[in-house]
This record gives C-alpha cells, sequence and structure tokens, in this order.
C-alpha cells in the first residue's frame, strides 16, 4: 500500500484520500478493531463468565454454520450478485439430513450436501446460461427450496436418529476445538486459497470488478458464475448438516433469514455488494463480530439492565447492513468518479 | 481450473534477453512468431485492410474503407463522428463482423471473432473507457486471463515481477501491488499498454487515449507511445486533437463517410488540409451556395445579448467558454469533435455544472441549476445523441411530443387529453411528421421524424432559446431542408436558437452569427459579415488566426 | 407453469400460433382462462359463489401490493420490502388501537388512528427507499434489501415475536366487511387497481413513471423531476404495501409478525412479471398485474384444493415464477 504515494500527486488528493481511508477502513483493519474493541469490553463488562472457555466455544460453534453460508456468499456477492436462497436451502438440508441420519453420519452428511449443490446447480444454471437477474432466480428458489423443505418433512421437525453417529458431527472435539470450528478453519483456508492462488478466485473478483474487461480478456464468464453459486449452495447444504447436528433435528422453518445474517457479515467484512473487491477472512470477522455483539446483548439481557428482545437482533443487522451499505455507495461513488474523470 | 477459451495460450517467459519473448502457440497453428527484439531497418507493412464493407440496418458504416499500417509507425486516424473510423478499428479487432473486404496482418489473412482472439493474434486496443478491474492490482491487470501458475496455484511472486520487469521497460515504476484504482488514468492507460505487450502485441489501437487527460499525463502517454515505436510495435492512434497528432504521429489515414479520403504522412500536412478534409471541403474553392434549406438572407441581429456565459471551465473539457445569445438570432457554435460544443450547450441548459465561470440570464447571475430550471426559463435542448437522450423509446409519439409539455397540460396532475390531442394534431402537421399514427412507439419513426418529434417536444412550450446540438446528424436530405427552414422560421418569429453542426454549410449558410470553440475555449466569434468557410474552418484548426494565412500551396 | 397450462389448451383447441403471436399479458389472460375451465371441470364447488368470493378476498392483497410494484417496475426498479412492510403495518394497527392510552382507547379515535398510521408509516419506510436510491445511488435491489431483511424484524420487535390477537369489530370490517355482499377488500382492490391503471395513463406521476424506466437520461433532459418522482414511487409501494398489511391482520383478526406478508415480494413480483410488464421498465400493465396475480393465486388454489401438499405448491409456484421471469427475459443479457 505504502508505494501508493510515489505517484500520489498524479491523483486528485481529497478524492483519493478519502477513498483509501474509506476502503482501508473497509478492507478489514477496521472490523478487526472493531471485533477486538467489542471483545475488550466484554472482558471488561462481564469478566469471567465471558472469557470462559465455555462460552467462547459456544459462541464459536454458534456461529460455524453463519460462517458457512457467509463464506459462499462472499464468493456470490463479489461476482456482484447475490444468493438469497441460503436460508431456504439450510433448513433444507437439514430436514434431509435429519431425514438420512438413521444411515449414518456419511451418507446424511454427503446428502445434505447434495441437495445444497443441487439447489446451487438451478440457480447458477439459471443465472450463467440465461443471464436472468441472480435476486429474482434466487428468490424464487428460497420459495421452492422451503417447499421441498416442508414436503420432505411433512410439514413438521424430523429428529435426527439418536442410534446412529451423526449428532458426532457437532459433539467431537479435536483436542480443546470443537469439530464444526475445525470445519469452518479449514473452509476458510481452502476458500481463501481458492480466491487467492487460482484462476477461479481471480477471476471471480475480475467479472464482478468489470465483466466487460473480463468478457474482453477472455474469461470464463459463464462457468465462472455456474460455480460460485453452486458453491454457495454447497456450503449452505454443509451449514444445514450442522444445524441438524447441533440441534437433534431438521425443521423446514430453521433459518428464516439466515440469508440477512450472511450478507451482513459479507458486507460489514468490507466485501463490496456491487462486487470486484472483498476478502474471506474479513467475512469471518465480520460473522465473529455480529456473533460476539449479540452474544454480549444477551450478556446484557442476564444482567437485566435494559430489555432488549432477541427480536432487535434482526433489526440490528438490518441497520449493519445500511450503514455499510450506505459507506460502501459513497466510496464506489466516489471510485467511480476518479476512474472516469 | 479455468483455462482461457480458444486458442490454447502456452507462454514461455525468457525473462534473459532482456526483452520478454513470448511464443503463442495457437490453435490456427502458425498464426504468431516471435516478435523481433529490434525495430525493422526498412518500413515493412505489418496491417493492410482493404475494400472494408460493413452495413448496419439502414446505414453503410464503411463504404470500401481501407488502412495500411507499416511496422514501428504511429498511425493516425480521424474523421467527423459517423466518419467510420472507430467501426473500422472494431473490424479489425473483432469486435465486429466485417461484411467485406480483407484484413492482412504480418502478411496472412486474418478475421479475429472477439477482442480477445485478437489480442491474443498480436492486435491490442486500448479502449477510450479503460477496460481493467479497477479493483484489482497493476500486476493482475497485466495478466488477467493468463495468470503465471506453479503447481496448478497463482505464482504471485512471479506476477508480480514479471509485471514490474514489463512496467520498467516502458520506463514506468509503479507498486504493482496495489489497485489500479489508486492510479490516475494516465497510468491507468500506461498499465493497459503493458498488458498489451505482455501478449507480444504487434499492433496497439488508442481511442482517443486523451480525451480525459491533462497536459502533463498527456506527455506521459507519448512517452509510452514512443518507447512502443522504438521496439518495433505500430500503433494505430485515433484522436480528435490535431495538434497531437503531429506531435506523435507519423502517417495520417484521414476518412468521411465511411471511405478513406487521404492517406498520407503527418510531415506533408497541415492542421488546416486535415480539417479541410475531413470536413469534405478544399480550401479556398468558392463555396457552392444554397447547399442547405438556409435562405440567403441572413443579416446582424442587433439585439443586446440575453444569455451570456462568460468563461465556463469543467473540467475535463471546457477550459474557457464563452458565449452570448441575442434574441432573434441563429448562433452557429463551430468546432471539432471535443471542443466541447455539447458540454457548452449541457451547462447553459444546467444538465452540467460548471466549476467556474458564471452564467447569466437577463441580466441574472446563475439562476439555471437543473434541465427543470432552464425549461422554466424558456431554454429547450435536444440532444446531439437522439437514442440515448432524446427519446423515450417504448412511448408513443404523442407522449414524447408532450413530456415535457406535460406540467402545462395537467390540472391537479391530471393530464387533459383534449388539450393534449390539440397540441399533437398541430405539430405533427406543422412539422408535417410522418406517422401512420400518433400512438405509434417513436422508436418505430425514421431518424427525422423523431427528431421533428423532438423538436416539436420544446416547440410546443414556445422557448425563447432553443439549443440544438446536430439536429440534421443522420436525417435524409428532404428533413434536413425541412428542419432547417423551420430553424429558420422560429429565428424570424424571435426565437433564439443555438446551433451546433459538423456541417459547415450549415454553420455557414444559417447563421447569423458563429462563435468557435477549440479544445474547450471560445477562439472566435465572427458577424454575418464575416462569415466566410475558410476562416472558420481555420479558426477550428489552429485556433485563434481567423486570416488564412497559413494556407499555402 | 405459465407455459404448460396454455399448451394443454392449445392441443383441445389447436391454437398454438395465437399462443406464439400473443402479448404477455394475453398469454396470462389465456392460461388463467384455461386454468379456470379446468378448474370448472376438475375442482368441486370451483363455480359457487362463495368459492368465487374467498378468491377474491384472498387474491386483494397480492393485486393491491402488486399494483405498486407494477409503478416500481415500470421505473425500472424493484422493491424487495413490501412484505416487510405489510408485517410492519400489520403489527402496528394492533400496538395503536389496543393502546390503554385516553385518546387512543376511544375507538372513534382509535380504530382510524390505527389504519391511517400503519399505513402513513409503510409510506414512510417507502420513502426511505427512494432516499437510499436516489440519494447514494444505491441500486434498488440492494437498497430495498435492507428493509426486506431488517423489516420483519422491526415488525417482530414491535410485537415481541408474538402472534397478537384482537377482536375490534370495526376494524376487523377491513378484512371481513361485506357491503352489497362484496368483501369490503376486493372493493378497495378494484378501487385501487383502476386508480392505478387511470394515474400510469391519465396522470404526470404516471407518465414520468415511464419515461423514467424508458430512458432516465432523456426524461431527466425533457424535465422530469426524476429524483422527485422516483422517491414517490416507492413512497406509493410501501404506502399500498402498508393497506394490504392492514387487509391481511384484519382477516386474520390476528397480527403474525412471521406470517403476514410472507413471500409477497415473490408474489407480487412474479404477478407484474407473469402480466407482462418488463423488468426493463418504460412499459407497465395494472389489466395485466391484475391477470397475473389472479393467474398465480388460482395456481395455489388449484394445488390445494387437490390436496397436492403446501410444500409441493410452493415449489410449483417457484418454478411458475422462473418461466414467467424467462419467458419476460430481454433478448440482451442484464445483469
Amino acid at each position: 500500500m505504502e508505494a501508493g504515494e510515489l505517484r500520489q500527486d498524479a491523483v486528485d488528493p481529497s478524492a483519493t484520500a478519502y477513498s483509501r481511508i474509506a476502503g482501508a477502513w473497509l478492507r478489514g483493519q477496521g472490523v478487526l478493531i472493531a471485533l477486538i474493541l467489542v471483545f475488550l469490553f466484554g472482558v471488561w463488562r462481564y469478566g469471567e463468565t465471558f472469557t470462559s472457555s465455555f462460552n467462547l466455544w459456544t459462541l464459536a460453534k454458534n456461529n460455524t454454520y453463519f460462517a458457512l453460508i457467509a463464506l459462499g456468499m462472499t464468493f456470490v456477492i463479489m461476482t456482484g450478485g447475490i444468493d438469497l436462497s441460503v436460508g431456504a436451502v439450510v433448513a433444507l438440508s437439514a430436514v434431509t439430513a435429519a431425514r438420512l441420519s438413521p444411515h449414518g453420519l456419511w451418507v446424511a452428511l454427503a446428502a445434505a450436501i447434495g441437495i445444497g449443490l443441487l439447489v446451487g446447480v438451478i440457480n447458477g444454471g439459471i443465472i450463467a446460461v440465461f443471464k436472468v437477474q441472480p435476486f429474482i432466480v434466487t428468490l424464487a428458489l428460497l420459495l421452492g427450496a422451503r417447499g421441498a423443505a416442508l414436503n420432505l418433512s411433512h410439514n413438521a421437525s424430523v429428529s435426527v436418529d439418536y442410534a446412529t453417529n451423526y449428532k458426532d458431527l457437532w459433539k467431537t472435539e479435536i483436542g480443546p476445538v470443537p469439530l464444526p470450528v475445525v470445519i469452518v478453519v479449514v473452509a476458510y483456508l481452502l476458500g481463501s486459497i481458492m480466491l487467492n492462488l487460482t484462476r477461479f478466485g481471480r477471476h471471480i473478483l475480475a467479472i464482478g470488478g468489470n465483466e466487460e474487461a473480463a468478457r474482453l480478456a477472455g474469461l470464463p464468464i459463464n462457468r465462472t458464475l455456474f460455480f460460485v453459486y453452486l458453491l454457495s449452495g454447497g456450503l449452505a447444504g454443509l451449514a444445514g448438516a450442522l444445524l441438524a447436528a447441533q440441534g437433534n433435528t431438521g425443521s423446514p422453518i430453521a433459518a428464516v433469514g439466515w440469508e440477512l445474517t450472511a450478507i451482513a457479515a459479507v458486507v460489514v467484512g468490507g466485501t463490496l455488494l456491487t462486487g470486484g473487491r472483498g476478502s474471506v477472512w474479513t467475512t469471518l470477522v465480520g460473522v465473529l463480530l455480529l456473533g460476539l455483539i449479540f452474544n454480549e446483548l444477551n450478556f446484557e439481557r442476564g444482567k437485566g439492565i435494559f430489555d432488549l428482545t432477541q427480536y432487535w437482533e434482526e433489526v440490528i443487522r438490518g441497520l449493519f447492513l445500511l450503514i455499510v451499505i450506505i459507506l460502501q455507495a459513497r466510496l464506489t461513488n466516489t471510485a467511480r468518479v476518479t476512474r472516469t474523470m | 481450473m479455468s483455462r482461457v477459451q480458444g486458442p490454447v495460450i502456452d507462454l514461455h517467459w525468457t525473462l534473459d534477453t532482456g526483452l520478454l519473448t513470448c511464443g503463442i502457440a495457437s490453435l490456427k497453428a502458425g498464426k504468431l512468431t516471435e516478435p523481433s527484439p529490434t525495430p525493422p531497418s526498412a518500413p515493412e507493412t505489418l496491417l493492410e485492410m482493404r475494400d472494408i464493407v460493413k452495413v448496419f440496418p439502414g446505414v453503410v458504416a464503411l463504404d470500401h474503407a481501407r488502412l495500411t499500417v507499416l511496422k514501428g509507425e504511429v498511425h493516425a486516424i480521424v474523421g467527423q463522428n459517423g466518419a467510420g473510423k472507430s467501426t473500422l478499428t472494431k473490424i479489425l479487432n473483432g469486435a465486429y463482423r466485417r461484411d467485406g473486404g480483407t484484413i492482412v496482418f504480418e502478411g496472412r489473412e486474418v478475421d479475429f471473432s472477439t477482442p480477445h482472439q485478437a489480442q491474443v493474434g498480436g492486435i491490442s486496443t486500448i479502449f477510450q473507457e479503460i477496460n481493467l478491474v479497477p479493483f484489482r492490482s497493476v500486476a493482475e491487470n497485466i495478466f488477467m486471463g493468463r495468470e503465471p501458475r506453479r503447481f496448478g496455484l497463482i505464482d504471485w511472486p512471479r506476477m508480480n515481477r514479471e509485471a514490474r520487469e514489463i512496467l520498467t521497460r516502458s520506463g514506468i515504476e509503479l507498486d504493482v501491488k496495489q489497485p489500479l484504482l489508486n492510479l490516475n488514468v494516465a497510468l491507468q492507460q500506461m498499465v493497459a499498454i503493458a498488458r498489451a505487450v505482455s501478449f507480444g502485441s504487434k499492433l496497439v489501437i488508442m481511442d482517443e487515449p486523451t480525451s480525459s487527460l491533462d497536459e502533463r499525463e498527456v506527455e506521459t502517454l507519448f512517452d509510452a507511445i514512443r518507447q512502443l515505436k522504438s521496439t518495433g510495435v505500430s500503433v494505430i492512434y485515433i484522436s480528435h486533437r490535431l495538434d497531437e497528432l503531429h506531435q506523435v504521429g507519423d502517417t495520417i489515414t484521414i476518412m468521411r463517410d465511411g471511405q478513406t479520403i487521404e492517406e498520407t504522412s503527418l510531415a506533408d500536412i497541415s492542421k488546416l488540409e486535415i480539417v479541410a478534409k475531413m470536413l469534405g471541403k478544399n480550401i479556398g474553392e468558392l463555396r457552392s451556395e444554397g447547399t442547405t434549406g438556409f435562405s440567403e438572407r441572413k443579416t446582424d441581429i442587433e439585439t443586446p445579448p440575453f444569455y451570456v456565459a462568460s468563461h465556463v471551465e469543467a473540467k475535463p473539457v471546457l477550459n474557457d467558454a464563452s458565449i452570448e445569445l441575442r434574441k432573434g438570432e441563429i448562433l452557429g457554435l463551430s468546432g471539432l469533435l471535443g471542443s466541447g460544443r455539447t458540454e457548452l450547450a449541457r451547462v447553459l441548459f444546467g444538465a452540467d455544472k460548471p466549476e467556474n465561470g458564471s452564467l447569466s440570464l437577463d441580466g441574472v447571475p446563475s439562476p439555471i441549476a437543473s434541465p427543470r430550471d432552464a425549461i422554466r426559463q424558456g431554454i429547450g435542448y435536444c440532444s446531439e445523441d437522439r437514442k440515448a437522450e432524446g427519446i423515450i423509446p417504448e412511448m408513443s409519439v404523442r407522449e414524447n411530443l408532450t413530456l415535457a409539455a406535460l406540467p402545462t397540460l395537467t390540472k391537479n396532475g391530471i393530464i387533459d387529453p383534449k388539450e393534449q390531442a390539440k397540441i399533437v394534431d398541430r405539430f405533427v402537421e406543422l412539422l408535417s411528421i410522418k406517422t401512420s399514427d400518433v400512438e405509434q412507439p417513436i422508436s418505430q419513426l425514421s431518424g427525422g421524424n423523431q427528431q421533428k418529434v423532438l423538436l416539436a417536444r420544446w416547440l410546443c412550450l414556445e422557448p425563447r432559446l432553443l439549443l440544438l446540438d446536430e439536429p440534421t446528424r443522420g436525417i435524409d436530405v428532404g428533413a434536413k431542408a425541412e428542419i432547417h427552414h423551420l430553424i429558420e422560421s422560429l429565428a424570424d418569429e424571435g426565437m433564439s436558437v443555438l446551433m451546433i453542426t459538423s456541417e459547415i454549410e450549415e454553420i455557414v449558410e444559417g447563421s447569423n452569427r458563429v462563435t468557435v470553440l477549440r479544445d474547450g475555449r471560445t477562439v472566435a466569434e465572427f458577424d454575418r459579415a464575416q462569415i466566410d468557410q475558410d476562416v472558420i474552418i481555420a479558426a477550428m484548426a489552429e485556433g485563434h488566426d481567423p486570416f488564412p494565412s497559413t494556407v499555402e500551396e | 407453469m405459465a407455459s404448460t397450462t396454455p399448451r394443454v389448451s392449445a392441443g383441445a383447441r389447436s391454437l398454438p400460433e395465437l399462443v406464439r403471436n400473443s402479448s404477455q399479458t394475453q398469454r396470462a389472460l389465456f392460461a388463467l382462462i384455461a386454468l379456470s375451465i379446468y378448474n370448472a371441470f376438475a375442482t368441486t364447488n370451483f363455480l359457487t359463489f362463495a368459492t368465487l368470493r374467498v378468491n377474491l378476498t384472498q387474491v386483494a392483497t397480492i393485486v393491491i401490493v402488486g399494483v405498486g410494484m407494477t409503478y416500481v417496475i415500470g421505473s425500472a426498479g424493484i422493491d424487495l420490502s413490501v412484505g416487510a412492510l405489510m408485517a410492519i403495518s400489520g403489527a402496528l394497527a394492533p400496538k395503536i388501537f389496543d393502546s390503554q392510552r385516553a385518546l387512543l382507547s376511544n375507538e372513534w379515535i382509535g380504530i382510524p388512528l390505527a389504519i391511517v398510521i400503519p399505513i402513513l408509516v409503510a409510506g414512510a419506510f417507502g420513502y426511505f427507499n427512494g432516499y437510499l436510491i436516489t440519494k447514494f445511488k444505491i441500486q434498488p435491489i440492494i437498497a430495498t434489501l435492507v428493509l426486506f431483511l431488517g423489516g420483519r424484524g422491526i415488525a417482530k420487535a414491535l410485537s415481541d415475536g408474538n402472534l397478537v390477537e384482537f377482536n375490534k369489530p370495526h376494524f376487523d370490517y377491513l378484512g371481513t366487511g361485506r357491503p352489497f355482499g362484496i368483501p369490503v377488500q376486493v372493493i378497495v382492490m378494484i378501487v385501487i387497481a383502476i386508480v392505478a391503471a387511470w394515474g400510469l395513463r391519465s396522470t404526470t406521476f404516471g407518465r414520468y413513471v415511464l419515461a423514467i424506466g424508458g430512458n432516465e437520461r432523456a426524461a431527466e433532459l425533457a424535465g422530469v423531476p426524476v429524483t422527485r418522482v422516483k422517491r414517490q414511487i416507492y413512497v406509493l409501494s410501501g404506502l399500498l404495501a402498508g393497506v394490504a398489511g392492514l387487509i391481511v391482520v384484519a382477516i386474520n383478526t390476528s397480527s403474525d409478525p412471521y406470517q403476514v406478508g410472507q413471500d409477497m415480494e415473490l408474489d407480487a413480483i412474479a404477478a407484474v412479471a407473469v402480466g407482462g410488464t418488463p423488468f426493463t421498465g418504460g412499459r407497465a400493465t395494472i389489466a395485466g398485474t391484475v391477470i397475473g396475480a389472479f393467474f398465480i393465486h388460482q395456481v395455489r388454489y388449484t394445488l390445494i384444493s387437490h390436496g397436492v401438499p403446501d410444500g409441493t405448491t410452493r415449489m410449483v409456484i417457484a418454478g411458475a415464477i422462473l418461466i414467467a421471469v424467462l419467458l419476460q427475459r430481454p433478448k440482451a443479457g442484464w445483469r
């Protein structure tokens, strides 16, 4: 970043200073600092109960499914698209996993991921081949996947078979680290490698940044878009499998509105909603930040100082989304000015 | 994971020679050979386009155009809007398919179907709107689509190193890891050029590369172009800034109406001659009179100016433009493409805000902040781009005609259909707009009739000033004459008209007064008695000198 | 669905040509008629006055919201927040008429306020959408996403996530009243649809909406107050969502923040798309939207009355929406 000042003189100083500050903030330092501050606030205010390994590991575990769908959403948003179907896919795959849990962990897990991939194929196929706006396709699939979940569960929650090893998915610990957390870390590691070290990853960013340029450079646009939605579907499927293992049940009405959590985490993490710019790790930081804030709100509720019902969580997430969208709009508008003028 | 579609590219980078050698094994074998590291001693033909024909629905865009580019030269292409220069280069780089003619590149007939294929084949295009990805790093932009890999993963150190080397060779030092966004437009163009170089391009097409650069940036770009030239790369340089051509160009192709008018060395031709050829005029030739629909009885209008714009500045185009308009006159606004004619009209209409300078209407300073304000003050504006800024294609003739007048046709927001029909009928008849039915969508009308509807959109408001930007572009001769008559009779009734046009006859025959812009500055003003084709062309080409002393031969 | 249904009938009537040459609105009407004919034979009690009335009551909210969506899409925008705004409006009403505060407990003050305020609040949220879109130049999809996702949270927070039951006959009249045997919301629907269709054609506002959707730059240069009109469009969409929200809670005599307006944005967008208003803007048909709404609703009704599970019904509707959108797709790609 530092070497940018070499040619600083040639650029309109006010515009760059602004976009650079905002850009740096959005690129993640800001959100990481926020995470640390919120954490320190928790340590200071709630002490032992907050820093107990039980609280922290529970916090981490309970955010694993958000982390997974947010990872998929990060890639989708980087292409300039959106996937509104992830919440419904989580419910569908949770029901699928619960139904198939008598056949053991591997079958149920594979089926849950498989059904997520299937929704991803439909999303990606229609978006890539027919060039329909992603929001309308994934909105329809939100309805469709929810319907499929209702069908598969016969409109009721499906219990996970206790006789099999399915619940191990949630309970197993590797050293002190719960398996779901390991899964998330591995997924983010792979995601980060894919984004930074493979052509596929760079093409995602190129397409989102300037689709026309990507076309002129001969990049495989349709294929990239297709795989991005496929990936999002598959990760939502995995998230659903974890959800079923956590609650020992697959509910067709679970995970309503989770797309909000995912989108909010992604944009809080600094990925531009218009595409072309973002990072995988800051999305994880965004997930943790939101998770930590709601964890602390719970502590506040426990202290009985103010009574903010859990229903405000959605509103708060929405506010986060709003603030970041406005910041991003100003950033991209400034960027556009410096680019074309 | 993802491979570039089309020809398989196999890149071998040998860096020890000091020059990048890149062998591309195309599927169409042998399309490319290694670039020679030294410029050829004798001028060799690199590209020859012959008898190129391109027909768009209803228009012949290219009519047996030709273009010859030698190895290692900078070849300028100039022409008015619609002369065919962009179409010609788009056919060359595969963006358009041609309808006839041959292209010989490096001694072989070629036929590219996408710009990407052309790039792989050795022809790169630097587009006016730079087509790179703003948020990605400089190095990534240079290598987009063929990032170097190691064990299937992107080899970042190598990519950054090679990007740096490519830029260094072009004489540019910059941090290749920073996002492109951080660079100014000139440097972004350097990156685009570096990308072209890294493809081993033999020919780089630049379409108006300096249109958004300031003077210092232009110099940087020219240095890069000279650098390219010294390595044997040829450049096709499209520009409307004539001063630049002589600075950087070797040869020039002048186009008009889809044909190649002249191909010559830049050393042998003056700016004045270039402009004259672009406009299809011979300097010193007696003007053939009566070629337009304007009558010949123009006089000086002596009314005091009511709308005055002085020293208007709106970057990057307008630098110091001044203009004044008088009641009942037709003011011709002349200037080459990119001289700021349209931009000035937009400022006068409140569509763009000037950064500096002042507007005053009836002695009141800066009363116009938006098109709505302008309309309230009795000003109308017909854009040069009928399709993008004029018609609402899905709407009917009736609705397009009355769009601006709706506030006057409504009571409490409800449209009075009788009043509307009355106005529509009146103007359809008055301007003899040919339409089967006023409910017909405007997009189905001919260009001339669309233009008449747009004129009627303003005329029904009875404005006192009409800003007409290329009012007769893309219109057949008959409709043209009708519009000329109309403009004249409007002025006779006391309306003031600002007429922007590239057709010199319209300026000469139709104006009471002429203002000439050049590079965003007002460089000359002529009263009726001074209006003369040669003098105006000289002002457009050379600036201040209204007397054609430079015309020799 | 939209395409298979006519094909079935086309075989019987041999009218494939007609189908191919017709506009999207005509196709939707054709599909609706075909579906009705099918129901007349295959669905018991379809041709009774009671069934008709039930269907009309249920379709009313889709039409009302769809009308607003038609204006929005006609201006080349989109409004994803309508379902959430319905929930907010629905949650707000009982807050007002159940309030124990002195003035509001009086029915003659409380009930009218419980109708007016929620609608105005929904309109205010619509203004918020329009403000984001015009002030910060945010794409409509993203701008309305905030309330699509967060708005339902506001409704839940208003009612603490509970289903609120109430018994206010004067308020319930909105959903259950039947002057001259016609349900109130059907009258509201008809009035809104007629006024909207007239307004689209005969008011400056209506023409400005389409001018903006057809060519925003040209509209601006012709003196159309683009910013103001855009904000008004989203206000209108919000107001109509507010009305629909009230109708839903009045029918149920309860307000469930989870259920009110659930999936309504999809139904409304689908009704608009099926009815023949293109997403690219510049053209819009209220009549088409009404037909589209009836079609979407009748597909659902047909499936449910034949005992098809709710889940399958949703999947079929999702498929119908995708097909309608694919049929609407302009030749050039747009993303």
